[in-house]
């Protein structure tokens, strides 16, 4: 479309929309740049911008008061630990149904969602109960367990529409050349997936990483995660705001750059499909 | 279309997912159920293996005649409700904006999706120190730069201040979901009502919304069932003090702070009941997208 | 080796039955093709014989062993199909190596046979590319040579030409022909192109809802049609199926006469007509004919030096020795 108009309209446009995308980024700048002053200058009034002696004390002083960085192995190992082993489970599910497809694979795709539905606080009791009874209060491996769980059904769905995608006559011929279900699935069907199957690992990553139920209630010191350790900034600590922001830049930048990678999948994602 | 032996691969195959699926739901679910009819406080003594008193439908009763009861409900309605309308207001003007030819377009499309991926204790934590704080935060200084009396955020406006974090965080998501739909609307159709001399405004409203009905409508289920949840904010931010008691908090609240989990548990119920009212919308569109 | 026979198979989807009990041998060597519309059954058929579907019933014998309950893996026939279903994160060489490798040879002799397939299909120069740098044919090829190494009973090709152009299709054609003509080894061909099945086949098994219409050389169909149905099917453009009166008069219920076989005249003749539209093909000239005598419009093969121009009055007669007839049920009477 060559209008005259046009261009005007784009200088508008463009400014408008930077302006808008400034303004929601702008929580996150404002605590990137706060976590490289000194307090003093955190919380000066006026607010400083950018004129301030930046400084990585913050972020020092965080790791050696609060142990971050084991934090952040546990939150690693949890939302990995959960996401892969939630894959492992799911690929063979998903073949089935986006293969194998039944008059039943409809519903127990719908009935994988619904579980997805269950608010948490509904089982916090029982979970927390069963926990303690098998030893797995504030243990990675509990924390594994429970968020593969609860993030299986996103997996398996999100699998099971990559799959679909795969014709399935690719399939029939390498059961024709001889390819055991093992083959199929190993040198076939997963290295054709592999885009889906990262997105997939990305998102469901992401989503195990931010988890803020399960994380705050079943642990205490061993197996918190970053969204715990933040939390214990609640207070006091919370009124040293440069610390609070090394902390919080240091719990959400790695996802954050995951997260960006991962936008185009998000959607397909977190709507089950049904916005293409 | 498949042989046999491929069916019963394929029930093998899921049996995994679907057992471990099932268990997740049935084991716990069984339980709050169970515990939902008996007199259970942990702390005073009752313990499964001394037999729990069953109370019948005591704790029911009791969870709606407490006197936070109704306020929760009220406090998780306005919670949701505002939300909702502003993520998608919001977000559909976002989304139309982000649609406009521009500059940087990919950069700009990565600052608004930034919040989604911040993690929820970090948002809430930053907002309500860096940003609601009365005497340091930002909006104090730019309340006192155009001289008005700071605003005491969390407490004299807890649910509008909560509404507004909480919108921040998922204003992407609706953006997101908004703009992949409004790009798969077919550009002729509005270069046609162009030509038949519709208006910019008639255009929006005979056109871009009727096509957006659909992901509107799958923004506000799948929305209102992580807000339904909405946890970590509250715990982060207010605790569940000055009105921002939601029905979740409320639960929490029973079952881990006082421990009395027979009240709880029915507590529990009632919200698994209100989810699925919501959910069994959202999968009818989801279902009716499989078909497809 | 490779004889197929098929004894009472059966196939149904739930309530639908796709294919009734069915009985048809393939004899070693010979070039077998499935012909009918689409829907007719005869990839479903393709793909009982591959062991991709179970059959509902009945046996199916390959080289005399009992094959019915066999997985495809097992059952000696390589496949190439529609969409070439080539792996797509795979070299041209992987490729054609995959069968063996899962059949666990050893590296040489994979070698051995990949570079003997390549040289065979003129793929010696692709052989480290990826399926998505080829053309149409090229991949065809691939997917030919991936069934050629596994030195197969027989080949089964569900309908391998239908997605490439024209010109290309007639090329591939060519090739597999001569492939069948220089290995011997049983080919069973899917295609609702009947111009295919006619000039590839050695045998054309024309089916239609599920079951067997005929069977038989391309030329005794084209000669004596067992029914109305291949009649039609069979010879291109189709042969004209006549009802009415003047099918009483040879004793039938239907007539049919092919284009090729009616003589057209200005002057005299047994049908009087009026040309309508005319089609020239240089060599030919096709002419579609409105009699009086019946209400569809009769076409007319002439040679392409005739010229005849629209609403002409002609005369058309058809030629005795080339007359069918059908009876009420659509069946040949001799």
């Amino acid at each position: 479309m060559a209008r005259a108009a046009t261009s005007q309209r784009k200088v508008l446009n463009t400014a408008l929309a930077w302006a808008v995308g400034f303004l929601i980024f702008f929580p996150i700048l404002w605590t990137i740049l706060t976590s490289f002053k000194t307090e003093a200058q955190a919380i000066a009034s006026p607010p400083i911008f950018l004129n301030f002696d930046w400084t990585l004390e913050n972020y020092a002083v965080v790791q050696e008061r609060s142990n971050y960085m084991r934090f952040l192995w546990n939150s690693i190992i949890i939302a990995g630990g959960s996401t892969i082993l939630g894959t492992i489970i799911a690929i063979p599910a998903a073949w089935s149904m986006a293969f194998v497809p039944s008059k039943r694979t409809k519903d127990i795709l719908l009935w994988m969602l619904s579980t997805k539905m269950l608010p948490a606080v509904g089982v916090l009791y029982p979970i927390y109960l069963l926990f303690i009874k098998m030893g797995l209060l504030d243990s990675r491996a509990g924390l594994v367990i429970v968020l593969m769980l609860i993030n299986l059904p996103i997996i398996v769905w999100m699998l099971y529409t990559y799959f679909r995608e795969i014709p399935g006559e690719i399939l029939e011929a390498a059961r024709m050349d001889g390819a055991t279900l093992k083959d199929e699935i190993l040198y076939v069907l997963t290295p054709m997936a592999i885009p889906g199957i990262a997105s997939t690992l990305l998102l469901n990553f992401i989503l195990a990483w931010n988890e803020a139920f399960w994380t705050l209630n079943l642990t205490a010191a061993n197996a918190a995660p970053l969204t715990a350790f933040i939390a214990s900034y609640s207070s006091p600590e919370g009124l040293f705001y440069a610390k609070l922001s090394a902390a919080s830049t240091m719990a959400i930048a790695p996802i954050l750059i995951l997260g960006w990678f991962s936008q185009k999948q998000l959607v397909r994602g977190l709507t089950f499909g049904a916005v293409k | 279309m498949a042989t046999q032996h491929s069916r019963s691969a394929a029930r093998l195959m899921m049996a995994p997912a679907v057992i471990l699926l099932l268990g997740w739901m049935l084991v716990p679910l069984t339980m709050t159920l169970f515990f939902s009819f008996k007199k259970y406080l942990p702390l005073r003594g009752d313990s499964m293996a001394n037999g729990l008193e069953w109370v019948g439908f005591d704790n029911y009763v009791r969870f709606v005649s407490s006197s936070s009861f109704w306020p929760s409900i009220q406090a998780t309605l306005i919670i949701v409700g505002g939300v909702l309308a502003i993520t998608i207001v919001l977000g559909v003007l976002l989304a139309i904006l982000l649609d406009q030819p521009m500059w940087g377009q990919g950069i700009v499309r990565i600052l608004v999706i930034a919040p989604f991926f911040v993690m929820p204790t970090v948002s809430a934590l930053v907002w309500k120190n860096m940003f609601m704080d009365p005497v340091n935060g930002l909006l104090a200084h730019l309340w006192r730069a155009f001289g008005a009396e700071p605003v005491q955020w969390l407490s004299q406006a807890s649910l509008p201040s909560l509404i507004m974090i909480v919108s921040w965080q998922w204003l992407p998501f609706a953006t997101l979901i908004l703009l992949t739909a409004i790009q798969s609307l077919d550009s002729e159709q509005l270069e046609a009502a162009e030509m038949d001399g519709a208006p910019v405004l008639k255009r929006f409203w005979f056109i871009v919304l009727p096509h957006l009905s659909r992901a509107i409508t799958i923004v506000i289920l799948i929305q209102t069932i992580f807000l339904l949840a909405l946890f970590a904010e509250i715990f982060v931010t207010t605790g569940g003090a000055f009105g921002t008691k939601t029905l979740s908090y409320l639960i929490f609240q029973r079952v881990l702070e006082s421990q009395n989990v027979g009240l709880g548990s029915a507590g529990g119920v009632y919200a698994i009941i209100l989810a699925n009212i919501v959910a069994i919308f959202l999968m009818r569109i989801v279902g009716k997208n499989l078909d497809a | 080796m490779g004889r197929i026979v098929l004894d009472q198979v059966s196939k149904s989807f739930g309530e639908v039955e796709v294919i009734p009990p069915l009985d048809l041998t393939i004899e070693d060597g010979e070039f077998t093709v499935f012909v009918g519309p689409s829907g007719c059954g005869k990839s479903t058929l393709l793909r009982l014989i591959a062991g991709l579907e179970d059959s509902s019933g009945g046996h199916i014998r390959i080289d005399g062993a009992d094959a019915t309950n066999v997985p495809p893996a097992k059952r000696g026939l390589a496949m190439v199909f529609q969409s070439y279903a080539l792996y797509p994160h795979m070299s041209v060489r992987k490729n054609i190596a995959f069968p063996l490798r899962m059949a666990k040879l050893d590296q040489v002799e994979i070698d051995r046979r990949v570079d003997g397939a390549a040289a065979v299909l003129n793929l010696g120069d692709y052989l480290d590319r990826r399926p998505g740098q080829l053309s149409g044919g090229q991949r065809q090829r691939v997917a030919i040579g991936r069934a050629i190494v596994r030195e197969p009973a027989a080949f089964l090709f569900d309908e391998p030409l239908s997605n490439l152009d024209a010109a290309l299709r007639v090329g591939m054609r060519l090739e597999i022909s001569e492939l069948h003509k220089r290995l011997q080894t049983t080919m069973v061909y899917v295609t609702h192109d009947q111009v295919e099945a006619m000039t590839m086949a050695d045998k054309i098994v024309v089916l239609h809802a599920g079951r067997v219409e005929q069977v038989g050389s391309p030329l005794e169909l084209y000669r004596a049609p067992r029914n109305t149905f291949v009649a039609g099917f069979i010879g291109s453009p189709k042969m004209n199926l006549l009802e009415g009166p003047e099918a009483a008069k040879h004793n039938a219920r239907t007539i049919g006469t092919r284009p090729e076989h009616i003589a057209i005249s200005e002057t005299d003749g047994e049908w009087a007509g009026t040309v309508g539209v005319s089609e020239h093909l240089g060599s030919d000239t096709f002419f579609h004919v409105k009699c009086d005598a019946f209400p569809e419009p009769l076409t007319v093969r002439a040679s392409g030096e005739m010229t005849v121009g629209y609403g002409a009055k002609v005369f058309l007669t058809p030629d005795p020795a080339h007359l069918h007839r059908f009876d009420e049920q659509g069946l040949r009477l001799e």
